[in-house]
């Protein structure tokens, strides 16, 4: 406690030592100072400049959007009214209109007021010509942001929007102050450093002092909406380190009160928890680790036509082999090791949130390896000339297994390598450093979506809970080739045409249960095909002092989402 | 002695334009992709546009002059104007980093102060224990003094400063609760209190890298005296009836500081350099952990100005040792 105290500065640790009130009755400030430690450091806290997650989630606390999501994936209003929709009238008939209401009274920080002219002012400013704004996804297909009135903003898409809630909703896309950013668009986006430093926003925190890869000092905001939030007069977002000393700050030395993605191994956790300081919160998102199976022949023999449609895998294109890796392969094994109860095997690529869950597939989570020799036998796959390695028609089942450089994935690569050659099939491990694996390099012959191997593995989720991009990945048309800059989702160059019309009828569905049972039948495609093998669902871990009240992890939004309704337990 | 610093000057002026080049056409055909790090969600055309916002677009030979004319004249004329108050390069653009989108100079600035406080006291507190280490060990050779010494120089060479970082943590953070394991760089020293804090907080990582500076400089010291106390001029000091005291400290340390001093100049330029390893251990977050995350993010700029602003000073401290050569010895001259 003597530690903490110093910490928090002397004037600081006065406040904090006279305010014991509970914490129901807790005023704005009463209760002194957090601390929140992020291993990996925010580099800046504007985040239409930075897709990171650590830039998202420091930003959260000052930025806000219209409407979040909650921990159950739930849309609820934050600076809106309410959310709209079709039944109440907010979303218009045809799909191409939304109207948002903004709360009467909302102040920035600055105490100037929050009109729609910022609302629409943040389109603006993410959509202008040259200045790389990270998020400019979330504004597909807008063609006018109106403001009828200093709180309506009427929202108009170019094509009918099933699911209207890309703009201005969600941790990647708040709401920014038009008077601070006007001078800041385009170009001129990223040398406005001060105001990316210290953007005011809604928040219920202001950016007193942010030194970039370090670390961000943030007080109260004295505008926020609800007078007795939040309950820390100061905060301190922390960076550096590994998750390990994150969590040993937390959790061993009680120096911090939160801590990020705490993913160190299993056990260690474990003695760490022992101490008594705090606890691990977790909760499961839609990250999920797979095997991507190429379904085209990487043979660099080919040229310029290598690892495109126009040549087919010599065995990977037959189910039975796909079909077989799967089996082989023990995915609660995987997950003990690798993520323990951060983690949990699953058999979709498509895991969450609940009512897109497919239940077809979940008879993968049994390994059988005889099973699995029993498939490849049928299929004429037999070891003949007593190698250990199954053969056909000359063609031995040999494979690349590529994925990044990071200690748990090549763990996951030396087992799953072993289970394999069990059933007869060769394999050859390789890791590619992330920068280059996930860099995207149409010149680099490394990258994830050249996939110059035959499998490789990796994690990938989607943002919020609506899966129509994330399920539009595996269209024919977003497999990677050298026409479209070896850019695309589509890794295995799946091609279906059941696949593409279950794509297209989704983008035109508004019902949610329809759009469930679209999202399912596509997951099941493509888990049948086994052109995906998914491993683990990865869920987020984090830690937080046992003094630290009010954390509901959320993996739908930024994990910061409530830091409003934080407050410090007294004993 | 001033003709040749002159003349040593002028020729760093093409070497370190020659490294300026290597060291960004390296950075250039290196792999890796300053957009690795964004999440997957984000769709490649999004990071295109993102790409050709930090000028990737551009060809390599106009990147590199935009850069040398940025550091040798724009930031230059930053920091005047930060000094005098003058405005000589309003609307010029500076050297931007990739991650951050500000200046990597006032980033280099924001993170002098922290590296300075502990690499640098380290350094400062390892060759004042080092020295008389050396000089005792070497003087009373095999004696305990010397055994001990050179336990203690081997334990500081041989363990890694990760292991002894965690190490003290394990045992003064999470055990005895003495000294905060994590560094904090808002701290700001107003009263005696506050200024025990910032003790308190140093030590470990001093400690780590003192012991790890002092292992190697004490080593060099004592085989460096050994070298000397066995030389005939010793005993002729010794006839002469000099004390013990003037023999060991005029006569055999001066010559024995030629070979110490290239070695404590040169580790100089490291100082800024940061100590990559132990800042992040502690989260000192200094220079050190400032070129190493900036290299995990394919961040060039940041790393081709630090980079060569180490080989500035590993230029300088060169030069330096050559003039305190001259100095030590004054048989040594370069005209």
């Amino acid at each position: 406690m003597k530690l903490k105290t110093a910490l928090m500065g002397t004037v600081l640790g006065t406040v904090a030592t006279l305010s014991m009130a509970p914490a129901a009755f807790a005023e704005r400030g009463a209760d002194g100072h957090v601390n929140i430690i992020y291993y990996q450091a925010p580099s800046t806290m504007n985040p239409y400049l930075s897709g990171g997650t650590k830039e998202l989630e420091s930003a959260s606390l000052v930025l806000e959007p219209l409407a979040r999501y909650d921990e159950t994936g739930a849309i609820v209003p934050f600076l809106a009214e309410s959310v709209p929709t079709v039944e109440n009238g907010g979303v218009s008939e045809d799909l191409t209109t939304i109207t948002w209401k903004l709360k009467e009274g909302l102040k920035w920080s600055d105490g100037s007021d929050l009109t729609s002219e910022d609302v629409k002012f943040t389109w603006e400013y993410c959509t202008s010509e040259g200045g790389g704004c990270s998020q400019s996804e979330k504004y597909n297909d807008v063609v006018s942001v109106e403001t009828p009135d200093a709180l309506t903003v009427i929202v108009t898409f170019g094509v009918p929007k099933p699911f209207p809630y890309g703009p201005f909703v969600g941790a990647q896309a708040p709401i920014v102050q038009k008077a601070q950013f006007a001078n800041c668009t385009g170009e001129a986006m990223a040398s406005c450093t001060d105001q990316n430093f210290a953007p005011i926003g809604t928040g219920p925190f202001v950016v007193d002092e942010f030194k970039t890869n370090d670390v961000v000092s943030l007080s109260a905001n004295p505008n926020y909406r609800d007078p007795a939030k939040p309950a820390f007069a100061t905060a301190t977002l922390k960076g550096g380190g590994d998750a390990q000393s994150a969590a040993r700050s937390v959790l061993e030395t009680g120096e911090f009160d939160y801590a990020w993605n705490t993913q160190v191994a299993p056990d260690l956790l474990e003695a760490m928890l022992a101490k008594g300081q705090g606890q691990l919160v977790s909760a499961y998102g839609t990250l999920v680790e797979r095997i991507m199976v190429n379904l085209t022949d990487p043979n660099p023999a080919l040229g310029d036509e290598r690892a495109t449609a126009a040549h087919p895998h010599p065995f990977l294109s037959d189910i039975a082999v796909r079909k077989a890796l799967s089996m082989a392969i023990d995915r609660a094994l995987l997950t003990e090791i690798g993520y323990g109860d951060a983690g949990r095997p699953t058999c979709n690529v498509l895991p969450a949130p609940e009512i897109y869950k497919s239940t077809a597939n979940d008879a993968c989570l049994t390994q059988d390896i005889e099973g699995a020799k029993a498939v490849l036998e049928e299929a004429g796959w037999v070891d003949s000339d007593g190698d250990g390695i199954r053969e056909k028609d000359g063609v031995k089942l040999s494979l690349l297994f590529q994925s990044s450089t990071n200690a748990i994935r090549q763990d996951f690569q030396a087992i799953i390598k072993q289970w394999w050659e069990e059933i007869g099939v060769e394999t050859e491990l390789r890791n590619i450093d992330a920068s280059v694996f996930f860099g995207g390099d149409a010149g680099s012959p490394d990258t994830f979506q050249k996939f110059y191997a035959d499998v490789e593995m990796y994690a990938n989720n989607f943002d919020g809970t609506d899966p129509e991009a994330y399920m539009a990945n595996w269209e024919c048309v977003q497999a990677p080739r050298p026409e479209t800059q070896w850019q695309g989702n589509n890794m295995p160059r799946f091609c279906a045409e059941e696949y593409d019309a279950l794509v297209a009828e989704m983008a035109e569905t508004g019902d949610i249960n329809e759009r469930a049972e679209l999202a399912k039948s596509m997951n099941d495609m493509l888990m049948q095909e086994y052109v995906i093998i998914p491993l683990v669902d990865r869920g987020r871990l984090s830690a937080h002092a046992n003094s630290l009240g009010g954390v509901i992890l959320n993996t739908w939004d930024s994990e910061l989402w409530n830091a409003a309704d934080w407050y410090r337990i007294t004993e | 002695m001033l003709h040749f610093t002159i003349r040593r000057l002028v020729l760093a002026v093409p070497t370190l334009l020659f490294i300026s080049l290597v060291i960004f056409l390296l950075l250039d055909l290196a792999p890796g992709d300053p957009m690795a790090s964004i999440p997957l969600t984000v769709p490649p055309e999004v990071k295109e546009k993102m790409r050709e916002a930090l000028g990737l677009g551009e060809p390599v030979h106009i990147r590199f002059l935009n850069w040398l004319y940025q550091f040798f004249v724009v930031e230059p004329q930053v920091a005047f104007d930060h000094i005098f108050g003058t405005n000589f390069a309003e609307g010029k653009q500076r050297i931007i980093s990739f991650q951050s989108r500000s200046p990597v100079m006032s980033v280099v600035a924001e993170r002098m102060p922290q590296t300075l406080w502990v690499v640098g006291l380290s350094y400062i507190f390892a060759t004042l224990i080092a020295v008389p280490i050396g000089i005792i060990s070497a003087y009373r050779q095999y004696s305990w003094f010397d055994q001990l010494g050179t336990f203690i120089s081997m334990v500081g060479f041989s363990i890694p400063t990760f292991f002894s970082g965690v190490l003290l943590i394990v045992v003064f953070s999470v055990t005895l609760g003495w000294f905060p394991s994590i560094y904090d760089t808002t701290h700001r020293i107003t009263d005696w209190p506050s200024f025990w804090f910032q003790v308190r907080q140093m030590a470990m990582p001093v400690f780590v890298l003192t012991l790890y500076n002092a292992a190697q400089v004490s080593r060099f010291m004592r085989a460096s005296m050994l070298d000397n106390l066995n030389q005939d001029y010793v005993r002729t000091a010794r006839a002469k009836g000099l004390s013990e005291r003037v023999v060991v400290l005029m006569h055999v340390l001066r010559n024995s500081m030629i070979p110490v001093v290239t070695v404590i100049a040169l580790g100089v330029p490291n100082i800024f350099g940061g100590a990559i390893i132990t800042e992040q251990v502690f989260q000192v977050n200094g220079l050190g952990q400032m070129l190493i995350t900036a290299i995990y993010a394919s961040d060039a700029p940041m790393v081709q100005t630090l980079t060569f602003i180490f080989a500035v000073l590993i230029v300088l401290f060169n030069l330096i040792a050559d003039i305190i050569y001259g100095m030590l010895d004054p048989r040594i001259r370069y005209d």
